[in-house]
């Protein structure tokens, strides 16, 4: 029999204080039970002799300190997980939201995991084609990859997301992603928008669900993307699955971290975020990858709406700090009607390098799309160079590159919602375009990929 | 062994009564579970503990165990090519333990003490010993001679000193000393957050080359250096460190990879057997240790990862080896610091981070140096430090980079736009810096050729000269330059595509020697020079850029080192291009 405190002596905000106890250990898992068919979860934040902090995931609201009853479970938060997940719907803590019933697991898991040990992981190599020009032949996701999408309020990142999670696949092989999907405080329409085209393309079949909408407890949500990774965890590492999943918003993550940081007046890093929001998004980005002798991979899709559309926001910048590159929207290209509207200049993959090339996706890959970067980039400035001097005062070459840029936007960058391009066309496109520019200035590219890929332009 | 009570547990922060017979910086053991610890701060009997392992699952009333000794490393043969992590646990010995994950509570030696290893002594019976002195070799892979020394403290005469097979743990010489025999093993330990004695420190004069042409050209840095990277996220810090563990001419290379990604340690275990040292023509990672703490891994170990790795750097330095020491990332390392003191309810400095953030930072930077080893045959180490600094939104403003600054005498400020348009190494050329220039050009002058300084000179004159015609040409048009003015606009566009950019990608460019270094500027610069006569002789701008020779120039990156002669073939062309030119206009000849 657990034993039951009733001596809960302060309550502010998500934090309580419950004195008198024993044996509490830091990090356990403590049921508050608030009436008689109420009962909350918490979290031991700093065991103090006889005091226990606690974190309240579900808030504080209408917590009574004379009634409340407070049991410490001795164990961390856990999933119970087991195939039948897939397909299912759970709230931000792991309970069935989509009415069906409990889980029976195979087994009981801490959602806060152990680092994997560098020595045993396997180097993501895998490319996986998305479909879209802009990812695939630029910014190329490979198998085990965390690359997050940085995004703005009303940019088309969900769909760009669902789009990848229903083009997805690595050339060559049949086997298909399962998909976990972890809802941080978003708003009802936008899970919907997910779960309907997971629906509508049968994916939910192989989909699990971690869902905790806007007007969800916020403290919840420091605990759903745990939830995701530890259901991703033992689809990949134990039942051998290919596991896509995507997390959105990280920023509505963030700030419930920051909430718990306040209340507890700790010295605040950066904007109000504490000193160890690196540290604690690390332990979830980390998450993804490969394990040698494991057929399985986590492949991380975090979402993160940037605040004010500001690249160095701390949310973005220590995200990007860990993650192996970013998808970054533009409103800008957006606005033109481009979608998807990447911006493909500060957007990167750091692992790209080891998933292109000769029997990977094609030799000719990593200096064309060096020389579409450095060109697209030249073409930029000469267009702003033409925005202030007038048209007239770009040189011959320059006027060529500016025109470069436009049709890479257009023709490159921009394509259908549903539009499923192959590598090789993507990669053909490219050279397609290189054509308008002179042959002299593709330096990046080697002179045997030029021979034997530029297309003929000369007329016949 | 003495025992204390936890009374408080918050995060990796522990704090424990019934302390009062242990130190400061003693190593403690933590509950049952025996978690590794580390005293920072005592008051009275109640010692604050820093943990290396996450500690959930622990609670007041636990025991504390003191080990009375200070944080030390394990120092003998078979640290090349071992991968730790920050308390130097071996990372591959802890996967055959428990698997793919780290757990905790694991208690491992840094070095295998079951392994032997061929000694041959280099002292006899009856030599006079002091510290530091060479007692004998073993050959700890094909490139590394481990060079067993006397330990600090023992002076005397050998006794007996033996040839053979042996673990690091026996007894390989025993040394009669004012306090009667010492027996001496191959294994050494110590601790992390004191340096290790040298003789004298010494002013560092080599380069370090790197075959990076913007670092070797532009910023050198010097065996004994110490030099920052700053840079915003995706930059190319971890890139240039990478690239400088692979191709640097160090003897010793030791990797510590602070609070950064899993697969970027990986990444080197992957590449490092199977790259070859253009030095020694050996695979890589027969010089090199690996420090992995990664950004998962417990946050006060990241903390001593930058000790432990910096420690094994002396301890090859003192054998009078060139080491160098990368550590990715500092601002990593300092958070640490930060989160801890935080914990501890300090009095927070700026942003947060402890008021003595300067001077660790100072400290461990001036652990680097070329010194002259203890041991009488005078022989001289260097150990170069090489820090990444990653600042919030890139803004060198913030307190690490700051106090970095102040300590590193070499400055690769890398760039994002520079990054954005993929120019590599991003380094930016107008900002960086390298206060060992005139001391290594010199030298560099007399053992590669003498007009290296020159070039560099005239290169970086131009480099300069077209941030200001930029400017002129944002504003006015390009029109509005003169024809010379717009050369140089060319010839600096040609510097930075053709020579500062540099793909580590590519098997040919990932690396260029000294000597290619000055062909590649040289023939822009010839280039430059012949196209300011040929307007002088009435050449027409648009003639001299149509020329093939220019695409050839560009092209001399990819040919690879051995191809001297399609190498040096090019100023023959240039030379060729230029009189066809001016003979075309009825000039003179170029000289
Ligand atoms: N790291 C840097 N520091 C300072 N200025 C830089 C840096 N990188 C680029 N620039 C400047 O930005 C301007 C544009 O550089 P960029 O590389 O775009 O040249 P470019 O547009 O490719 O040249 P061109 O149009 O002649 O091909 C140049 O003045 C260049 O010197
Ligand atoms: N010299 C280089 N050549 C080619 N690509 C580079 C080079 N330096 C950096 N990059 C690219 O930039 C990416 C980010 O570099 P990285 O060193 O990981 O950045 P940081 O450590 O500053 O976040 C790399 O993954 C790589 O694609
Ligand atoms: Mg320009
Ligand atoms: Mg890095």
């Amino acid at each position: 029999m657990l034993k039951e405190y009733r001596t809960v002596s302060e309550v502010a905000g998500p934090l309580m204080v419950v004195e008198q106890v024993e044996g509490v250990k830091y990090g356990e898992l403590v049921e508050i039970e608030v009436s008689k068919d109420e009962i909350r979860r918490g979290r031991v934040l700093e065991a103090d002799g006889s005091k226990a902090l606690v974190q309240l995931f579900e808030g504080s609201a209408g917590l009574n300190l004379a009634t409340a009853k407070v049991r410490f479970l001795g164990r961390g938060i856990e999933l119970g997980v087991s195939m039948d997940m897939l397909g299912r719907v759970f709230d931000g803590f792991g309970r069935p939201r989509d009415g069906g019933p409990q889980i029976i697991p195979e087994k009981r898991v801490d959602i806060n995991g152990n680092p994997i040990n560098p020595y045993a992981r396997d180097y993501p190599s895998e490319f996986i084609q998305t479909g879209i020009s802009a990812i695939d032949g630029l910014n190329t996701l490979v198998r085990g990859q965390k690359l997050p999408i940085f995004s703005g309020s009303g940019l088309p990142h969900a769909a760009l997301a669902a789009q990848i999670a229903r083009q997805a696949r690595v050339l060559g092989t049949e086997e298909k992603f399962s998909v976990v999907f972890g809802a941080m405080g978003i708003t009802f329409e936008e899970a919907d928008y997910f779960i309907s085209d997971f629906r509508r393309t049968g994916a939910i079949e192989r989909a699990v669900l971690f869902v905790n909408l806007a007007d969800d407890p916020a403290i919840e949500r420091i605990s759903t993307p745990r939830m995701a990774l530890t259901a991703a965890e033992y689809l990949a590492f134990e039942k051998d699955m290919h596991v896509l999943v995507i997390l959105t918003d990280i920023t509505n993550y963030a700030e419930a971290l920051r909430e718990v940081s306040a209340a507890r007046m700790e010295v605040p890093g950066r904007r109000g975020y504490p000193g160890y929001m690196y540290t604690d998004l690390a332990s979830m980005y980390e998450r993804a990858g490969r394990i040698k002798g494991k057929k399985g991979s986590i492949t991380q899709i975090p979402i993160l709406t940037m605040p004010e559309d500001d690249k160095t926001h701390p949310i973005v910048d220590l995200t990007g700090y860990i993650t192996e590159g970013q998808i970054l929207l533009a409103r800008e290209l957006h606005r033109k009607g481009i979608y998807p509207p990447i911006d493909v200049l500060p957007s990167l993959s750091r692992l790209k390098d080891k998933g292109i090339g000769e029997g990977k996706t094609r030799e000719d890959h990593a200096d064309t799309m060096n020389q579409l970067y450095a060109a697209y980039a030249r073409g930029k400035d000469a267009k702003e160079l033409a925005a202030i001097l007038g048209e007239a005062a770009l040189s011959e070459d320059d006027k060529k590159f500016s025109k470069f840029s436009d049709e890479f936007e257009t023709r490159y960058v921009n394509q259908g919602h549903e539009e499923n391009r192959t590598i090789e066309q993507t990669l053909d496109l490219g050279w397609e375009l290189l054509t308008l520019l002179p042959v002299r200035e593709l330096k990046r590219i080697r002179e045997e990929y030029i021979e034997k890929y530029l297309p003929d332009t000369r007329p016949a | 062994m003495d025992e204390g009570r936890i009374v408080k547990v918050s995060g990796p922060l522990v704090i424990a009564e019934g302390m009062g017979n242990a130190r400061m910086y003693d190593v403690v053991r933590v509950s049952d579970k025996r978690l590794i610890g580390e005293i920072i701060e005592m008051h009275g009997d109640r010692a604050s503990i820093q943990v290396y392992e996450e500690t959930a699952g622990l609670g007041p009333g636990e025991p504390v165990y003191t080990t009375g000794e200070a944080l030390s490393v394990e120092l003998a043969p078979g640290l090349i090519e071992a991968i730790y992590d920050g308390i130097q646990r071996p990372l591959d010995k802890i996967k055959d333990r428990v698997g793919d994950r780290i757990e905790r509570g694991i208690e491992l030696p840094g070095i295998d003490h079951e392994r032997k290893w061929h000694f041959e002594p280099k002292v006899n019976p009856g030599d006079s010993v002091k510290p530091g002195d060479i007692l004998g070799i073993v050959q700890e892979t094909t490139v590394v001679e481990h060079r067993i020394m006397v330990p600090y403290g023992i002076t005397g005469t050998v006794r007996d000193i033996k040839v053979g097979e042996f673990t690091v743990v026996d007894v390989v010489a025993t040394v009669e000393t004012a306090d009667g025999l010492r027996d001496i093993t191959m294994l050494t330990r110590w601790p992390v957050r004191r340096g290790r004695p040298y003789a004298e420190k010494l002013p560092p004069c080599a380069p370090l080359v790197t075959g990076q042409r913007i670092i070797d050209m532009f910023f050198p840095v010097a065996k004994g250096g110490a030099a920052c990277v700053p840079g915003p996220f995706g930059s190319g810090k971890t890139v240039v460190q990478h690239q400088l563990a692979r191709w640097a001419d160090s003897d010793i290379i030791v990797y510590v990879g602070c609070g950064e990604r899993g697969n970027e340690m990986t990444e080197v275990l992957m590449d490092f057997p199977e790259l070859i040292d253009p030095h020694t023509g050996e695979p890589l990672m027969k010089r090199t240790t690996l420090v992995a703490n990664t950004s998962d891994m417990p946050v006060a170990a990241r903390e001593a990862s930058i000790y432990t790795g910096i420690t094994i750097a002396e301890y090859f330095r003192d054998m009078g080896y060139n080491v160098a020491l990368m550590a990715d990332s500092t601002s990593r390392w300092a958070e640490a610091l930060r989160e801890i003191s935080g914990r501890l309810e300090e009095m927070p400095g700026e942003e947060g981070y402890p008021a003595y953030l300067g001077s660790r930072i100072a400290e461990f930077y001036e652990r680097a140096g070329r010194v002259k080893c203890l041991g009488a045959d005078g022989r001289e180490g260097t150990l170069t430090a090489i820090g990444a600094v990653s600042p919030p939104g890139g803004d060198l403003s913030e307190p690490v980079a700051q106090a970095t600054l102040r300590v590193a005498k070499v400055f690769w400020g890398l760039d994002s736009t520079l990054a954005a348009r993929r120019h590599f190494p991003a380094i930016n050329w107008l900002i960086s810096y390298s206060l060992y220039l005139d001391r290594l050009e010199e030298q560099i002058s007399k053992t590669v050729a003498a007009d290296f300084g020159d070039l560099r000179k005239e290169a970086m004159q131009l480099l300069q000269e077209e941030a200001e015609l930029e400017e002129i040409v944002r504003l006015v048009g390009i029109d509005a330059l003169s024809i010379k003015d717009r050369l140089s606009l060319e010839t600096s566009k040609s510097i930075r595509e053709d020579f500062l950019h540099q793909n580590a990608y590519h098997e040919v460019d990932t690396y260029t020697s000294l000597p290619k270094q000055r062909l590649m500027l040289k023939a822009i610069l010839d280039f430059h020079h012949s196209a300011l006569d040929a307007v002088e002789a009435g050449v027409e701008f648009d003639a001299i850029m149509k020329l093939e020779v220019r695409n050839t120039i560009a092209r001399m990156k990819y040919v690879p080192e051995h191809e001297e002669e399609r190498l040096s073939s090019v100023f023959q062309q240039i030379k060729a291009a230029f009189i066809g030119l001016t003979q075309a206009v009825g000039g003179e000849e170029v000289a």
